[in-house]
């Protein structure tokens, strides 16, 4: 990236973005899961030029045993800038607004997952920012919560995740670095796909009350246009491990029932 | 009353399954009478019971469960055992030795060793405890060890254990596998033992085909009949003394792997030479064990013992 000059204008004259986008598009998203050969589950996201990688570890021991909570999983968060992610070089030590970005991360996630089931143990989730051009924390949600569905961590639904912002008075779906800069504002967000409840809200700049409700409506349906990417991605990399032959599809009377569910619920029918 | 998945459809979290009067199991949730998928995997219905077979997944410990572990410490009459997954095991030194044992419990199993354990106790606030009665358990030695993925091991198995005593028959190994992923195998040459692991890795890979107990069974032939070709002499011996044991063996009375205690009694007192090959092959696997652990003792006076 070339040193950074504040554009003329963030919307021009025609109602386009500075990418050539209209206010509500968003950029391009491809989902990728199973990206990491070590990771229990690991899924990367490019959306326009930000570029992220999640790798899920667990539900495995806690160290330090001090943390461990006695009736859940513990959630452990940790986003992460490389030091080449940014224009100028990011030191790499962990800063307080990577310590921050992880909180809200893991409390964004964490209303999803069934952390009951695993008392004692942790879940790891490492996020590491390969490319920044905006909207990072957004986009790290959306592939952890992939990670973790990948990891086979229970949850309740995945979690999309988008900012709308402010620039020359226009509200503005999914920010790009140079409008996030340069703008009047933004408003990361984030929902449980099934319910809508919404995770995570922050906001900086000023917003109209009006404004901040038309803002989260319009974030709400680039959600829900983000859950479907997700759903799908995660499908399509099942579908492929899972490698049926064409021929056998319709034969089902075999052997896969053999698992351990089976003689639970026989069990319970007789009852 | 709806269902909205195909049999056997990828789901992902959060999706939409059933609505009415299903009852939702492992992998899935209820909330206000619908059913979402809690996991990506296959969904699949019983009767009226909607699940969630999973593709991925560390090992949960359950009660009764066979294991495969790492001794990892030794505290005070207690071994820690790692057996993969989020939680550590311990075994106590009156469910694995006959008393009177050593001070020292390292002299009979130490850092490094790999037992074979059933799981007696686990819940959400203590455990997993391990225990070591029971055939098939104890120490293991020779042989090799293979890591699977715990949610393949259903598999491996088969119904009623149809997969595993199909490949024991046909290839004449002695395996011991474990609900958490680990499979311990000892064949009687290379060749055998390279098969014996491209048929688990097989299972791994197909894991969620049809017909797989088939296909698995038409590769060893396969193969046999080529290793066969390459050195026909040492195949011919084999089969020659072993030819009836498949029809003896009665291979559902061998899968369920926690036998009870009548049945150890059984084969203590029935001379191991007179078993049909097989049993008599897994039943000298707890030996080294026993030997170690109570050399001095008198068989049926240490029986009692552990009964009580």
């Amino acid at each position: 990236m070339s040193p950074e000059t504040k554009p003329d204008f963030l919307i021009n004259p025609e109602g386009l973005r500075i990418d050539g986008r209209r206010t509500d598009e968003m950029r391009p998203i491809e989902l990728k899961v199973g990206v990491l050969k070590q990771a229990d589950g690991s899924a990367s996201i490019r959306q326009g030029n930000t570029y992220i990688l999640a790798a899920v570890y667990g539900p495995r021991e806690l160290h330090p045993r001090h943390l461990t909570i006695n009736d859940r999983a513990y959630l452990r968060c940790v986003y992460r800038m490389m030091t080449f992610s940014v224009p100028d070089r990011k030191r790499p030590a962990p800063s307080r607004r990577e310590r921050e970005i992880s909180m809200v991360i893991a409390n964004a996630l964490k209303p999803a997952l069934f952390l009951q089931d695993y008392p004692r143990a942790v879940v790891d989730v490492f996020i590491q920012v390969v490319q920044a051009d905006g909207g990072t924390r957004c986009a790290a949600i959306n592939a952890a919560s992939l990670a973790l569905a990948d990891a086979g961590i229970p949850m309740k639904t995945l979690v999309p995740a988008v900012a709308v912002g402010k620039a020359e008075g226009k509200l503005l779906v999914d920010l790009g670095d140079e409008e996030d800069k340069y703008g009047g504002g933004d408003v990361p967000m984030a929902m449980l796909g099934t319910t809508g409840d919404i995770t995570l809200l922050q906001q900086d700049g000023s917003f109209a009350k009006e404004e901040l409700m038309e803002a989260m409506g319009m974030g709400v349906t680039a959600m829900k246009y983000i859950l479907e990417l997700q759903k799908e991605a995660l499908k399509s990399a099942y579908t492929k491990k899972v490698a049926v032959e064409g021929e056998e599809l319709d034969e089902y009377e075999d052997d896969l029932e053999t698992d351990l569910g089976e003689a639970e619920i026989a069990g319970e029918e007789d009852e | 009353m709806t269902v909205y998945f195909k049999k056997r459809e990828v789901v992902v979290p959060g999706e939409l399954l059933a609505e009415g009067r299903y009852r939702s199991s492992m992998g899935t949730y209820d909330e206000e009478g619908k059913i979402y998928s809690a996991l990506a995997g296959l969904a699949e219905l019983r009767g009226n019971t909607v699940k969630v077979v999973p593709l991925e997944g560390v090992y949960i410990p359950s009660e009764g469960d066979l294991v495969i572990g790492t001794i990892t410490r030794v505290a005070g009459n207690n071994w820690k055992v790692d057996i993969t997954g989020p939680y550590g095991a311990s075994l106590h030194a009156n469910n694995a030795l006959r008393r009177p044992y050593d001070d020292d419990i390292s002299r009979y199993f130490d850092i490094g060793d790999v037992i074979a354990a059933e799981i007696t106790a686990f819940d959400r606030n203590s455990g997993p405890f391990l225990t070591l009665k029971g055939r098939e358990l104890g120490l293991l030695t020779e042989g090799m060890l293979l890591d699977l993925s715990p949610a393949k091991i259903p598999r491996v198995i088969g119904r009623s254990g149809s997969m595993i005593n199909m490949i024991k028959d046909k290839l004449r190994i002695e395996a011991v596998v474990a609900q958490n992923g680990k499979i311990w195998v000892r064949a009687p040459d290379a060749p055998t033992l390279d098969l014996a692991i491209k048929a688990f890795k097989m299972i791994e890979a197909q894991a969620h085909t049809s017909k797989l107990t088939e296909r698995v069974g038409a590769m060893l032939d396969q193969e046999l009949a080529e290793i066969k070709e390459k050195a026909p002499k040492t195949i011919e011996v084999e089969s020659e003394e072993e030819v009836e044991s498949p029809v003896e063996a009665e291979p559902p009375e061998e899968e369920p792997v926690p036998v009870v205690e009548e049945k150890i009694a059984e084969e203590i007192t029935t001379p191991p030479t007179e078993e049909p090959t097989e049993p008599a092959a897994s039943e000298e696997e707890p030996a080294p064990a026993e030997e170690a652990t109570a050399a001095e003792d008198n068989d049926d006076k240490t029986e009692e013992v552990i009964e009580e």
